[in-house]
């Protein structure tokens, strides 16, 4: 005999008792600590931060810990964690010509005022496995060298002054925030930066990657690639002026594209703009790839019907805590619909026979 | 719960998704644009619904969740969970207590009365979405009333099947001005939607509240020579003997046996008078 299935409160708790066990692991395997996330997944870090839109080292590797090392998951739980605190104000614009680059490189120029900076990156390892560090050792020291005193200021810059690219118009209106107004389309600029910069990683690459394959091709050089910490300051009200509240990382991309010209207008190169929280260069030249692709109309292209060029597609479909949640919710229960489904499939086939028979008769 | 707002959101946002519901309310059948929140729940476990319950509980509410009918599925006592602890709220399992249902996919047997208020949660609300992909478009569809499209699919699944072949998610036209989706109801449930309570839909995702205010005419779309029929299976509660309930098709053996049982739950047991549990949830 069928008794009602019963017991959903007692399943879930005790499936949350069992998440937690496996979460540790071998308990003979001493536990990760907060800070060893932290330092030493720091690009893990960093991926959850620019995802997640919220600036906390220290609560992005507690959530990759909870998580299980599922990055998606602690994006998700930074979300809903940041959903929760107030907004007290907009900090003024952060200066990335003035920002302290551990990285800068550019792709255009031989050499630039600054010079070229390779910094702490992977670009010319060889991915060889080192089996050296399964092993615990003393930890690496990097050679010493002279702090660079010299200013770096921002290659696109030195070709604005000679008006071979694109001005982007001034503003000193703030920015929509696309975290309190429903997104609607067709959507700004700004809001379509914000989208694509805590956009998920692999997303928006592919779509960057497409554009380089020919879907909506924009001819990106990476005019500058920088990376390190820049001030946040803020104008306090009962101030009147700004100070200083803290300090973020960011890795910051423009790429010098295609140009474009006029009967009026000499011909420009026009530029692609990626900013975001961390080390995140991969993340930041997609977003910059993608944003030119987005301005086609703006910049008087032929839209071509690329993906990549389509701003409802690309922007409604970015954001992976969404993406994945809709994704994942078709294994909750459906029987209700099913089961109308059922019923309709067994009628339309029954229909479907009796016309069969009385054909065969 | 103690650094949480009463029923989870800030007071400003509250605000803001009251403002949505006010002007779905007084646009009947209308989707709202609104600033949906990233809630501690995944997108497509109800968070649109959530975030209207969230909108409209005070103290005094006493609540109830359903999804499939039931109030026992996991992802109803998960979200009874939620508001038992961020809002302390009295909670039951009886629809006649209740002053807020939610559900998913399901309107309760038992009719709705004045001053209740159904709170359905939407995966996708646009009635259009699968006809017109384009956010833009469909807007433009609906300002200008232009549901040709709409009626040219149902034509073709006449066509094709010889009946409209759309079994959940009917769509309806409310009080003659905007076409809505329902939610995944089952067609069943379609001409419940005439009522008493007030509906509100939320889809979180989506960013989109819409809602039918009480005693709204609410038409599921069809053509003259091919009425609109809603259906069930031809059967008997198996544990109630009900005639006229939506009916869960259950297993019972791998040789073919099936029993069919009421998807309402709480309908279900008020029948056979097995109520194990009254109200239920303490405040903390």
């Amino acid at each position: 005999m069928y008794v009602a299935v019963k017991g959903g409160e007692q399943a879930i708790d005790a499936a949350h008792d069992w998440l937690a066990e496996e979460r540790r692991g071998d308990v003979a395997v001493p536990e990760l600590s907060v800070a060893q996330i932290r330092e030493q997944m720091a690009l893990a870090v960093n991926r959850v931060m620019a995802e997640g839109s919220l600036y906390d080292p220290d609560l992005a590797a507690l959530a990759i810990k909870q998580a299980r090392g599922d990055l998606i998951e602690a994006i998700f739980l930074i979300r809903a964690y940041r959903t929760t605190l107030p907004r007290f104000g907009s900090a003024q614009p952060v200066e990335t010509g003035q920002m302290a680059c551990d990285r800068r490189i550019s792709a255009t120029f031989k050499d630039a005022p600054g010079g070229q900076v390779l910094g702490p990156t992977f670009d010319y390892t060889h991915r060889l496995i080192d089996f050296a560090l399964a092993a615990e050792g003393e930890p690496p020291v990097a050679r010493e060298g002279e702090a660079n005193a010299e200013a770096m200021p921002r290659v696109t810059g030195m070709l604005g002054r000679d008006g071979l690219i694109q001005q982007e118009a001034p503003s000193d209106e703030a920015p929509p925030d696309l975290t309190r107004t429903p997104l609607e389309f067709p959507a700004t600029r700004p809001l379509r930066l914000q989208a694509l910069t805590r956009g998920d990683e692999g997303f928006v690459l592919s779509m960057a990657y497409s554009t380089q394959r020919g879907y909506g091709r924009n001819h990106p050089f990476v005019g500058e690639l920088r990376i390190g910490a820049v001030p946040v300051e803020m104008e306090i009200p009962e101030l009147g002026f700004a100070v200083e509240i803290g300090e973020v990382v960011l890795t910051e991309c423009e790429t010098v594209n295609q140009f474009i010209g006029s009967k009026t207008e000499p011909p420009q190169f026009t530029r692609g703009y990626g900013l975001v929280f961390g080390q995140t260069e991969r993340k930041a030249i997609s977003m910059a790839l993608v944003d030119r692709a987005l301005r086609c109309e703006e910049l008087g292209e032929d839209n071509l019907g690329a993906p990549a060029q389509d701003e409802e597609f690309v922007i409604a479909h970015s954001d992976n805590i969404q993406a994945t949640g809709f994704l994942e919710h078709i294994k909750l229960p459906h029987y209700v619909d099913f089961q109308a489904e059922l019923e309709l499939v067994r009628k339309l086939r029954s229909e479907a026979m009796a016309e069969h028979r009385e054909a065969a008769e | 719960m103690d650094d949480y707002n009463f029923a989870y959101l800030d007071e400003e946002t509250k605000r803001m998704i009251r403002r949505a519901i006010l002007k779905g309310v007084a646009i009947p059948g209308y989707q709202v644009p609104f600033a949906s929140r990233e809630m501690p729940m995944p997108y497509g476990w109800g968070t649109g619904g959530v975030q209207v319950s969230a909108a409209c509980l005070t103290p005094e509410d006493c609540f109830k969740v359903i999804d499939q009918g039931a109030d026992d599925t996991t992802n109803a006592v998960s979200i009874r969970k939620f508001f038992e602890r961020t809002a302390g709220v009295a909670t039951t399992e009886r629809t006649a207590e209740a002053t807020v249902i939610q559900t998913r996919h399901r309107i309760p047997e038992t009719a709705l009365t004045e001053g209740q208020i159904l709170v359905y949660q939407v995966p996708i609300p646009e009635p259009l979405r699968f006809l017109e992909p384009r956010e833009t478009e469909t807007r433009r569809m609906h300002a200008l009333e232009d549901y040709g499209l709409m009626h040219v699919k149902l034509y073709e699944d006449i066509a094709r099947h010889g009946e409209i072949a759309t079994a959940y998610a009917y769509p309806v036209k409310v009080e003659g001005r905007y076409v809505m989706d329902p939610s995944p109801i089952p067609k069943f449930d379609n001409p419940k939607m005439e009522m008493a309570a007030i509906q509100l839909f939320g889809a979180g995702r989506e960013q989109r509240i819409y809602a039918i205010p009480p005693y709204s005419q609410v038409v599921s779309l069809d053509f003259e020579d091919h009425p609109f029929v809603p259906g069930k299976a031809p059967h008997d509660c198996a544990l109630c003997g009900a005639s006229d309930t939506y009916l869960d098709e259950i297993i019972t053996d791998d040789a073919g046996a099936r029993m069919y049982v009421c998807s309402d739950t709480d309908y279900c047991a008020g029948r056979r008078g097995d109520y194990c549990a009254g109200r239920r949830g303490e405040a903390i």
